[in-house]
């Protein structure tokens, strides 16, 4: 039950402690008060949440209806989730059916010559965020793959920082829509033989997710580098360590948690800008999602709409709640901001 | 020749006007194998003597010799225990030690790394503990670690920097205990840097007063003659301690005295002041002054 607490609250669970503690025994009151801090409270506010948004949804009138509330959401997701099933189920009929054709193709004549189609049919829902997903932890290793070396060499020299540092503060606050055009035509022009794998439009979103979300990782690893414990460094001074070494067995450690909380607001910044760059680069994903319902313009695309407004806010915590476990796995048993 | 041999050594911070004189011509001379311990108030300058002898800064003018080679900077050779421990909080204690023996031995095997590692985590009773990190430890068992990793090096010199400063009474109690039955075992050249004079004299063979700073200097030296082990318990019935203490307390106390008077040290002169009396009347304080 011991590693239960621990390992719920190296996971950011601290909701799950409490039960827990009160499983094993421990003083029931104080559990008790802590539950209802911790998962009464909460749970409250999601239900005021929703009583508000289907009072004040009901009386908003839009060109597509009125504003859909908790149960139109709800509704539609149940109906997506049918689509993904019947979508599945017609992949299925169309191998099986592929595979009775050929089989009687060959039976016929046994030297013929089959083909095998892949099936081709749009996109589901699930299929949408699998492509987002994809594409932001593309962009994110990207970023990652240059934020964290360059912000090394900028915490570790004064003069590099000192140099990039205008360029830094510039690039870093630009907005992911006015980088897109540019990467629209820089991909265009330079990456000319198209990939089945790595279509142009995932290329472009994912780029542009790796210039937006590269600031964060890169200046907190500087900063993590740059104010490294000066105890550190005099044990690798009197050590007489070389530089290598003091890199990988020093500093680098040192910066690890504030280069984690660095890459953990960059991925947070990636997933907020695929949403928009999806929109308009027409890359399949959940942006493109939205677009494409808003486009449609049915009597439940709004309610879609919100699903998918969902859909991104309880993946965009997951993941941040994934960077949390590696912030204080990195961390040594320093305190982490949750 | 002395083993350690610093001369005419001087050391400040800042510039111009702003400049502070820290240390000012300080001379000592320490024998192979002799612990030597400096006690001094807390800002006189002892951190600034211990960065001096680690390397870890350079004096402004004068020498330091180890050994007749001159000090440029820091080095393995002179293992230093800090008084924040200066434990990596991202290796384990054996991990922390096996990082100074990798450097120190370069040719050792993994294998060797590890049992001398071991040798010296025993040394200081914590080989129950070598697989925890730092964060696990208490402030105890931290120092303790720290000393094993200087000692781990096999310097020529080992330099405590207030080692025990950040520890309770208890804890410090013990961790003394330990650093001499090491000391005697290791019989190792040592500087220990302390503001404990019952610390000095428990663990040294010679104590100066360090007198403090700004333009701090070395002041007499006291041979410390008592037997080893020293029990805490027994020490303080020997009348050699207790004079030892006593002279050593007075000449600090003296420094303090005139140090805050603004008047020579040593020869604390009394200012000239006259008692006064308050005398109350009638619901109306009223002072009046005799003299």
């Amino acid at each position: 039950m011991r590693h239960v607490i621990a390992f719920s609250e190296t996971l950011g669970l601290s909701w799950v402690s409490p039960f827990a503690r009160l499983i094993s025994g421990e003083d029931p009151r104080r559990q008790f008060r802590a539950i209802l801090l911790e998962v009464g409270l909460p749970l409250a506010a999601i239900a005021v949440f929703l009583l508000f948004w289907s009072v004040a949804a009901s009386s908003i009138r839009t060109s597509l209806g009125t504003l859909p509330g908790p149960a139109q959401t709800i509704e539609q997701a149940g109906a997506m989730w049918q689509e993904y099933r019947a979508e599945k189920a017609k992949e299925k009929l169309f191998y099986q059916a592929q595979i009775q054709r050929n089989a009687a193709r060959l039976e016929r004549n046994p030297s013929a010559r089959t083909t095998a189609w892949t099936y081709n049919g749009k996109p589901t829902y699930l299929d949408q965020i699998k492509t987002s997903l994809v594409t932001v932890f593309a962009g994110f290793l990207v970023a990652t793959l240059i934020a964290v070396p360059v912000g090394l060499v900028c915490g570790l020299s004064p003069t590099v920082m000192g140099a990039l540092n205008p360029l830094i503060q510039v690039f870093k606050p630009v907005s992911p829509l006015a980088w897109l055009p540019i990467v629209t035509m820089v991909v265009s022009a330079v990456y000319l033989g198209e990939a089945a794998w790595m279509p142009k439009s995932f290329v472009i979103s994912a780029f542009t997710v790796a210039l937006c979300s590269l600031w964060p990782s890169l200046v907190n690893t500087a900063l993590g580098v740059a104010s490294i414990d000066k105890d550190f460094i005099n044990v690798a001074r009197v050590l007489r360590l070389p530089t290598s070494t003091r890199i990988t067995r020093i500093y680098l450690p040192a910066a690890l948690p504030l280069v984690f909380a660095g890459l953990r607001l960059s991925l947070g910044v990636g997933w907020m800008v695929l949403i928009a760059a999806e929109m308009l680069a027409q890359n399949p994903g959940l942006g493109k999602f939205v677009w494409d319902e808003f486009q449609n313009g049915s009597s439940v695309s709004l309610a879609r709409i919100v699903v998918a407004v969902l859909t991104i806010g309880v993946i965009g915590f997951a993941l941040d709640r994934v960077m949390v476990i590696l912030q204080r796995l990195a961390s040594f048993g320093r305190p982490v901001q949750a | 020749m002395s083993f350690l041999n610093m001369k005419g050594v001087c050391k400040g911070f800042g510039q111009g006007s702003t400049r502070v004189e820290v240390l000012r011509d300080i001379n000592l001379e320490i024998q192979e194998g002799e612990f030597v311990a400096i006690v001094g108030y807390s800002g006189s300058g002892k951190s600034t003597l211990i960065q001096l002898l680690s390397g870890l800064s350079l004096p402004d003018q004068g020498t330091i010799e180890l050994d007749g080679k001159r000090i440029e900077g820091p080095g393995p050779d002179r293992g230093v225990v800090f008084q924040n421990y200066s434990l990596l909080p991202w290796l384990t204690v054996l991990g922390n030690i096996e990082l100074a023996v990798e450097r120190v031995f370069p040719k050792y095997t993994a294998s060797q790394r590890r049992e001398h590692a071991m040798r010296y985590i025993s040394m200081v009773n914590l080989a129950h503990a070598s697989d925890r990190r730092p964060a696990e430890l208490s402030g105890g068992m931290r120092q303790r670690v720290s000393v094993a990793r200087a000692l781990a090096m096999q310097p020529r010199i080992l330099l405590l920097d207030e080692p025990l400063g950040a520890l309770d009474a208890l804890t410090r109690g013990k961790l003394q205990d330990e650093i001499e039955s090491i000391m005697m075992a290791e019989r190792r050249t040592a500087v220990l840097i302390t503001n404990d004079v019952d610390e000095a004299l428990r663990l040294a063979d010679r104590v100066i007063p360090l007198h403090p700073g700004p333009g701090a200097v070395l002041g007499p030296h006291f041979p410390v003659p008592m037997a080893r082990p020293r029990d805490r318990a027994e020490l303080n019935d020997q009348p050699e301690y207790r004079r030892l203490s006593g002279e050593i307390n007075q000449y600090l106390s003296d420094l303090r005295r005139g140090a805050q008077g603004g008047v020579a040290a040593l020869d604390p002169a009394l200012a000239n002041l006259a008692p006064v009396h308050f005398k109350r009347r009638r619901g109306v304080a009223n002072v009046q002054t005799v003299s």
